[in-house]
């Protein structure tokens, strides 16, 4: 497989978050506005991208039997350092993202790639591999963050679109509008793929 | 060198490792953080008090406003900012513990006689799109020139004169109800808040 083509694969066959179903939980939660959405996906690229580094370079030190915490101890690293990054630099993006960032450490995502890629795979594929499923990620938070923030407030990334005569569809910001958005474009995402099959 | 031993030294080198660059993160970190965060209050004080021309957040006071549940004392702080050395107002957070989802701080800006100049909401979880709105100009520029003379701190609903927000009371009716409680206390204590000389404690 060609470096293009792991990076491919991360973007949309292999998609975390509308083929894998993985890392859903901050999917959800923090897509509210196509900022959030980004600003997160962007982090959980950056940590990803350094732990399949990281997990990748040591595969041959590593003992199997401690593998899950060794990898638990770098991408928690990792996240930290995001966070402290973020609270010094971005102080107004840590404000919106809050507990999620923490969170990062149990996204699936970042595990599943280091057991299933990294911890078997040569340095240089290890990290394409996780900067196509990052920026899968953040595409898809993105995406899916600014049909929320287009209908539930009538903005994408902060502009007025829609003018101010629309009454906002609330819904789509709360909870269960999260589940909605990602089930319609879920299934957008099938039908194209049955047609251009 | 297999086994037991080899888990052990491959774990704990890298957990040293993580606590290593962690260390150094955390130290780069650490001032800009401490920046960023008071500069979180200095806009906020900026934003609620009449103009100063000191910086509040260094000359302030601390009072013990109650116990907590296991009896510890809390404590709330008095930001005083002074123009030409003399006293412009008084700024302080209060916390609504009654909103719709969880604690709204609110901070409080009032000139020395006890009339309201500005309020800022610092930390809320209201519902988006209906008990946020609490944190938009209109709602906050209610509060500016009310005193506890001069006006009657309840919602509209609860026949009071703030006005709430359509489809939400609960939250307005907190931040309304806690400003008060905060506006209350400052008129008990009003002797210790203002009299400290300038400086206070850092």
């Amino acid at each position: 497989m060609t470096l293009s083509h792991i990076f491919r694969k991360g973007l949309w066959r292999e998609n975390a978050v509308f083929r894998l179903l993985l890392g859903l939980c901050p999917a959800l939660a923090v897509t509210t506005s196509a900022e959030n959405g980004l600003g997160m996906g962007l982090a959980t690229t950056f940590v990803l991208v350094c732990s399949n580094l990281v997990i990748s370079a040591l595969r041959k030190i590593i003992p199997p039997r401690v593998r899950i915490p060794s990898f638990i101890v770098v991408i928690a690293s990792f996240v930290t350092v995001v966070q402290l990054c973020m609270e010094a630099y971005f102080y107004d993006l840590y404000k919106a993202l809050g507990i999620f960032i923490p969170l990062i450490v149990v996204n699936c995502l970042i595990l599943g790639r280091a057991e299933a890629y990294a911890s078997r795979n040569r340095l240089v594929p290890a990290v394409v591999d996780g900067l196509g499923m990052g920026f899968g990620f953040s595409l898809s938070l993105f995406v899916l963050g600014a049909v929320r923030e287009l209908f539930g407030s009538g903005t994408l990334m902060g502009y007025s679109v829609f003018g101010l005569g629309y009454e906002p569809l609330l819904l789509m910001i709360l909870p269960p509008g999260a589940f909605i958005a990602m089930g319609l474009l879920l299934a957008g995402m099938n039908r194209f793929d049955a047609r251009s099959r | 060198m297999n086994g037991m031993p080899r888990m052990i030294l491959v774990l704990t080198l890298i957990t040293a490792s993580a606590g290593l660059i962690l260390s150094l993160v955390e130290a780069v970190t650490r001032e800009p953080i401490a920046e960023q965060r008071r500069l979180e209050t200095l806009r906020a004080l900026k934003s609620v008090l009449p103009p100063t021309d000191n910086a509040p957040d260094a000359d302030t006071v601390q009072l013990v406003i109650g116990q907590d549940r296991r009896g510890r004392d809390l404590v709330r702080t008095f930001f005083r900012g002074r123009r030409d050395a003399e006293l412009a107002g008084v700024a302080f957070k209060v916390v609504a513990p009654d909103g719709y989802s969880g604690d709204i701080t609110v901070m409080v800006g009032i000139d020395p006689i006890g009339t309201v100049s500005g309020v800022e909401i610092l930390i809320h979880n209201e519902t988006p799109g209906l008990g946020d709105k609490i944190t938009r100009p209109e709602f906050k520029g209610l509060f500016a020139g009310r005193s506890l003379e001069n006006a009657d701190w309840r919602v509209k609903k609860d026949g009071g004169e703030f006005d709430q927000i359509t489809g939400a009371t609960i939250s307005p009716r907190a931040v309304v109800g806690a400003v008060r409680r905060g506006l209350e206390f400052f008129r008990d204590h009003r002797a210790e808040i203002v009299a400290t000389q300038e400086g206070g404690m850092p």
